[in-house]
């Protein structure tokens, strides 16, 4: 139509514009612009949020019930444990914000990957032993209708850990306590030691403890895409973006004995795109910290720890990322096809990896050698001086090894005892923690968001009893020492 | 089920009450597409209808469970009868067939039933347990693991039977001496590497492993494992091509980060 008008015009002789030309050059991009407006006629469709003016697709909703700020193991146990026990299908609206959704830096992914019930605190024990029956059921507890069963790829071959002189009575009573709580772990002597492992050198040991059962390693992504596909099929939204700021609002209390607190409740997440400076205020009604070994940031934002020390606003949350080095070398005449995953006297650990006499392991240094964990580069030299001593003294095999490739990766380390934060912060009502395990936050992760989600959902932990890793154990100075760190 | 007309009933409510759309879609249907589309059409209708999906979720739960029923533990049965009567009676129920010692086999029939004859002599220790077909899970090794003195057990073509499941087997190391695994489908070589506790076993069969990743490489580590033991069902060269241009199938390359 406008084509037959205009050499109506063009006949005049003025300067006009063809049709279809615009300053600077322009092309019909047809197919883009009918799929714009496809897009926005969905967008007004309802059950849609409607972005007519401008594309809020990438954006998190504007409410959400739950904000979970972390997506790795510990984040996606949460929200599928809320979603599990949730009173009425659809009753709650969850949403899981994940800075990195390459998970590139996040602990889950560079795990070992192992998980073992030989703790000295009974709760460890009980979190562990649940852990590894969700395991074992992990196709009937994730099963996706339409979806291919996982393989975890798990290796039932035990941990072994073993004790010098000093530390044999403390591994005594600490494998009484295990098999009091139901795990399946048994004593040997340096001679049945070397009976059942003929390649261990058995200098120094006085005492092992060997899990039979329910005790071995396996592979964190597939645990990790299980339980990302099923929340995804539960209906947890997910976003990709950084949590920047929180808006709170407090209040000033009478406690029973009249003094003064000023409890604070957060009312909205704002949480910035990356690579841009947009953000989308969520307003939210609890919030749950499981950003790993980035959760003391989390809680600055909230401003735990803004206070006089030694006041409970003033204590900060301990947790802290500590770098730790995993490497990867062949052996040829290194243990069978039965090696357990050791860990030695030294704190040097290593396992089999695969069919082909690959080993894979690591130790965790001491306080003064701690590594700067800004960056995830790898210290080989680390290797050379402080772990393949240990390794060679234990495993005279191991003194022909060739190392083929090393990684690294962060714990959530609790300076203040080792052991996980969980529970809600006593000032800050609405903020939850499921961070701080300090590298066991994968073998016990089903355990831990099972009992959030009943702090949430129920407010007490009903199945597994956590109290005593709530936060205010800071501020008391009550530390539950946890001694098998590996 | 006619397809066209299933399709058209099921698609209407997506095209919004649009019959011309449904007359239109109806008509595209071809009958030989049949299998394939009903596949396609199902998952169609789980990812587009709540009650779909709930209810495909619902029968799939229903399957998991009838295992878990047939696999309850029998302490009641063991307090009256003790534990051989008990173990032996699950096996029969499961299917399996059941020796005790200086006895006879006792299957049952096509029918399930079974000769209840064996109550009077549990207290005879079982001596061998032929599970193959059968749905033993995890729990219900609980009541095979009570044979204390079981000298054969064949778990063949057992589809529950998986790594965790082997990992259990360690309380019968004293006794077990033949073990049979084969056509167990989730049954994979780290689940053999538990079996190291079994030191008395004289003859282990693991042919037939899907799950297993390198057979013949796999073999030769669960020899080295079990010295005393003969492993059968995997031809070791088997994996090795001969020519000197195909490489044997090598070692597992180590897991990246």
């Amino acid at each position: 139509m406008i084509r037959r008008v205009l050499p109506h015009g063009m006949g005049r002789g003025l300067l006009t514009r063809r049709p279809g030309t615009r300053r600077g050059g322009f092309s019909l991009d047809w197919d883009g612009k009918v799929s714009e407006i496809k897009k926005k006629i969905k967008s007004i469709l309802p059950g849609r949020s409607c972005d007519l003016l401008q594309d809020t697709s990438h954006l998190p909703p504007e409410h959400s019930d739950v904000v979970i700020v972390g997506g790795g193991v510990l984040g996606l146990s949460v929200a599928y444990w809320l979603k599990k026990l949730e009173s009425r299908r659809g009753a709650i609206r969850v949403l899981v914000v994940e800075r990195d959704h390459t998970y590139s830096q996040a602990s889950t992914g560079l795990s070992v990957g192992g998980i073992c019930q030989q703790f000295s605190l009974p709760e460890n024990i009980q979190l562990s032993l649940f852990s590894a029956s969700f395991l074992r059921n992990i196709n009937e507890y994730l099963a996706v209708v339409d979806a291919p069963p996982l393989d975890l790829r798990f290796n039932p071959s035990g941990y072994l850990l073993l004790a010098s002189e000093k530390d044999a009575a403390a591994m005594e009573s600490d494998v009484k306590v295990q098999r009091q709580e139901g795990a399946k772990v048994s004593l040997m002597s340096p001679d049945q030691l070397r009976n059942k492992f003929p390649w261990i050198n058995t200098e120094g040991v006085a005492l092992a403890s060997y899990g039979m059962e329910d005790e071995g390693w396996f592979d964190p992504w597939c645990l990790l895409q299980g339980l990302r596909r099923k929340v995804q099929s539960l209906g947890v939204l997910f976003c990709q973006g950084e949590v920047t700021r929180f808006v709170s609002s407090s209040q000033r209390m009478l406690t029973t004995d009249d003094k003064a607190v000023v409890l604070k409740r957060i009312h909205e997440v704002h949480v910035k795109m990356d690579r841009s400076l947009e953000y989308q205020p969520v307003e939210c009604a609890i919030v749950i910290n499981a950003a790993g070994a980035w959760s003391a940031q989390i809680a600055a934002l909230a401003g735990i720890g803004e206070g006089p020390p030694g006041t409970l606003q003033g204590t900060k949350l301990p947790v802290e990322p500590r770098k730790r080095y995993v490497y990867v070398w062949h052996c040829p005449q290194g243990p069978g096809l039965e090696t357990p995953l050791v860990a030695d006297t030294s704190g040097a650990y290593f396992r089999r990896e695969g069919l082909g006499s690959n080993y894979l392991g690591g130790r965790s240094p001491t306080e003064q050698e701690e590594p700067d964990p800004a960056n995830l580069e790898v210290d080989h030299d680390f290797f050379q001086d402080k772990v393949w001593p240990h390794l060679a003294l234990r495993v005279p095999a191991f003194e022909t090894l060739k190392v083929q490739s090393a990684w690294a990766g962060y714990y959530d380390y609790n300076t203040f005892d080792q052991n996980g934060v969980v529970g809600p912060h006593p000032l800050v009502v609405n903020m939850y923690f499921a961070t701080g395990f300090s590298g066991h936050g994968l073998q016990q992760a089903p355990g831990v968001g099972r009992a959030v989600a009943e702090m949430v959902l129920k407010g007490r932990f009903q199945t597994i009893d956590l109290s005593p890793f709530l936060f205010t154990r800071f501020y008391l100075g009550e530390k539950i020492q946890e001694n098998n760190i590996i | 089920m006619a397809a066209p007309w299933a399709s058209l009933r099921l698609v209407a409510p997506v095209w919004n009450g649009r019959i011309r759309g449904i007359h239109r879609l109806g008509g595209a249907v071809a009958p030989e597409g049949n299998q394939k589309k009903k596949r396609t059409i199902l998952q169609f209708l789980t990812n587009y209808f709540y009650d779909v999906e709930a209810l495909r979720d619902y029968l799939l739960q229903r399957e998991m469970y009838k295992v878990h029923e047939k696999n309850r533990s029998y302490t009641w049965l063991e307090k009256q009868h003790g534990p051989y009567g008990a173990g032996a009676f699950f096996i029969l129920k499961q299917g399996g067939a059941v020796k005790f010692r200086d006895k006879e086999w006792i299957r049952p029939d096509k029918y399930g039933h079974f000769s209840q004859e064996f109550w009077n002599f549990c207290e005879v220790p079982v001596e061998a347990v032929d599970a193959s077909d059968c749905d033993i899970n995890y729990e219900g090794l609980d009541n095979l693991l009570r044979l204390k003195e079981l000298q054969s057990l064949s778990l063949q073509r057992c589809s529950h039977v998986d790594d965790w499941c082997l990992s259990r087997l360690y309380p019968l190391a004293d006794s077990l001496q033949e073990l049979s695994l084969a056509g167990c489908p989730r049954v994979s070589e780290r689940g053999l590497a538990c079996l190291h506790h079994l030191q008395n076993l004289r003859r282990l069969d693991i042919s037939d492993l899907p799950a297993v990743s390198n057979p013949g490489l796999t073999q030769i580590l669960v020899e080295e494992m079990l010295p005393n033991c003969e492993v059968v069902g995997v031809d070791w060269a088997e994996g090795l091509k001969s020519g000197p241009e195909e490489q044997p199938q090598d070692t597992a390359s180590p897991v990246p980060a």
